[in-house]
């Protein structure tokens, strides 16, 4: 086990929020096809805001503090809360387009010792990076940033997420993130808008492009062995928890608000009426998300691929059921596997009964 | 024989999970756990406070052991941490006005 996974083990045990995720704000100078934020600033926590919860979060024992966005070089007071964050002695992590940084901001990430900078890079083509950022020129000047970062010393990741419109290039990012010695990441899941509307999910790629993915060995290692059925759930499996969503990890928007996850939109309480530790310990959405394991889901735990899914338990939230199944991770596992999962194969029941059902008044005035 | 003097890396993550203190290296993001003493010597590396005399106040007290034996493995204990640049160490006073860690230790 490695030290990470065992402070990780550490923290459950203690109810210690281990990492957590702060969105500076929801404003950005992209804007990408699918991102599920509203741009717009409904009010932010100010510079004391932030700098205020940095102190409750430090107390809390937060160590992994990754600030994302939104964009957050668009915050003026960026290195200001960057600062602050380092001086609490946070590991810091960012996810950013990079659009805004030059040498200087680079030589100052640097200079704060932030671990880590993640960067999304949507394809090696000008054209296709750009028709999903909506910004002409984007992906220079992301890859521009990346140099300048890379020339400090810092640690690059690009991320790489996948819809119709890439789904052929990621090989091309795969060569760039090679070529610029970064690290690179793929996430092939489109995730709902923080209201609930679901349309853009049909920017997502189809089952062909996700084959394709789940048997390359430069994504998954041994394709065989990554798309093998896993073996029947053992008690241990069954009794364990889903993710780390709200058990020693959670997410702030940039109104404060409190949330089990970035992809969990539940929310817990807000950070400017309410100490973020009480949040953390007392907010019974917050220890319902904490008390629900394996075996307490309703469709999944009779599934196949129950000790196998990538199941995230707040997509299943935002599909109306918090203990439910993610539709787009059932669809991952039948992919991966070729059997259909529980859900799918409940739907399909329930399908077979609609036809009956509608199959009825013509045969009344037959 | 000289005085040694230690100081945090000012680069380095650092936070205590329930009294076990973990480092995250500035230079490679090694992580590290550290034991009760050398949480202490962590806590204690202000870069003026001599390391005998983080010993003979913080460490002695704590622990039943003799300050010869206890300078001996705190000396080769700061050395360690120093290779793994989470820590500096110098035979005179280390100015850290520039650091940035003042709740370091002092955190949960």
């Amino acid at each position: 086990m490695s030290l990470m996974l065992e402070m990780s083990d550490k923290a459950l045990a203690r109810n210690i929020p281990l990492s957590v995720q702060v969105d500076l704000t929801y404003r950005c100078n992209e804007r990408c096809v699918h991102c599920y934020l509203d741009h717009d600033d409904h009010g932010e926590m100010t510079t004391a805001d932030i700098k205020h919860l940095l102190d409750e979060m430090a107390e809390a024992g937060v160590f992994i503090l990754t600030f994302s966005g939104g964009e957050i070089f668009l915050r003026k007071d960026f290195f200001e809360l960057l600062e602050h964050a380092r001086n609490l002695t946070f590991c810091v992590k960012l996810k950013t387009n990079a659009i805004l940084i030059r040498e200087r901001e680079a030589a100052r990430l640097r200079e704060l010792a932030v671990d880590s900078i993640q960067i999304s890079i949507y394809s090696h083509r000008p054209e296709v990076h750009d028709a999903i950022t909506l910004v002409p020129g984007s992906l220079k000047k992301s890859l521009t940033a990346i140099r300048f970062l890379k020339s400090q010393g810092l640690k690059v990741t690009m991320a790489n997420v996948l819809m119709t419109a890439n789904a052929q290039d990621y090989p091309g990012v795969q060569a760039l993130a090679k070529e610029f010695g970064v690290e690179y990441t793929l996430d092939p899941t489109i995730t709902p808008m923080m209201d609930g509307d679901r349309s853009i999910l049909k920017l997502g790629v189809g089952q062909n492009a996700l084959h394709q993915v789940f048997r390359d060995p430069s994504l998954v290692g041994d394709a065989d062995a990554f798309c093998a059925i896993a073996a029947p759930p053992g008690e241990d499996t069954l009794n364990s928890i889903p993710c780390s969503a709200g058990h020693t990890a959670c997410y702030v928007s940039p109104y404060g608000d409190v949330f089990p996850c970035v992809q969990f939109p539940l929310p817990t309480g807000n950070v400017r009426q309410q100490r973020f530790i009480d949040i953390w310990q007392y907010s019974d959405r917050m220890n319902e998300v904490r008390s629900i394991r394996l075996k307490d889901l309703t469709t999944c735990t009779s599934c196949t691929h129950v000790s196998s899914c990538t199941r995230c338990p707040g997509l299943a939230f935002m599909e109306g059921n918090m203990r439910g199944p993610s539709s787009q991770d059932c669809e991952k596992s039948f992919v991966r596997t070729g059997v259909p999962s529980a859900n799918m194969l409940s739907k399909q029941r329930a399908a077979a009964n609609l036809v009956q059902i509608r199959a009825l008044p013509a045969l009344a005035t037959a | 024989m000289s005085r040694l003097y230690v100081a945090r890396n000012p680069q380095a993550a650092a936070r205590s999970l329930d009294g076990e203190m973990m480092i995250m290296s500035g230079r490679d993001s090694t992580l590290f756990t550290l034991n009760r003493t050398a949480t202490i010597l962590w806590q204690s590396a202000d870069g003026t406070t001599p390391l005998d005399e983080i010993v003979t106040r913080k460490i002695c007290p704590e622990f039943e052991v003799e300050a010869e034996v206890a300078l001996r493995d705190a000396e080769s204990l700061a050395r360690e941490l120093a290779s793994h640049e989470i820590m500096h160490l110098s035979e005179a006073p280390i100015d850290i006005s520039s650091k940035r860690n003042p709740l370091a230790g002092d955190t949960q």
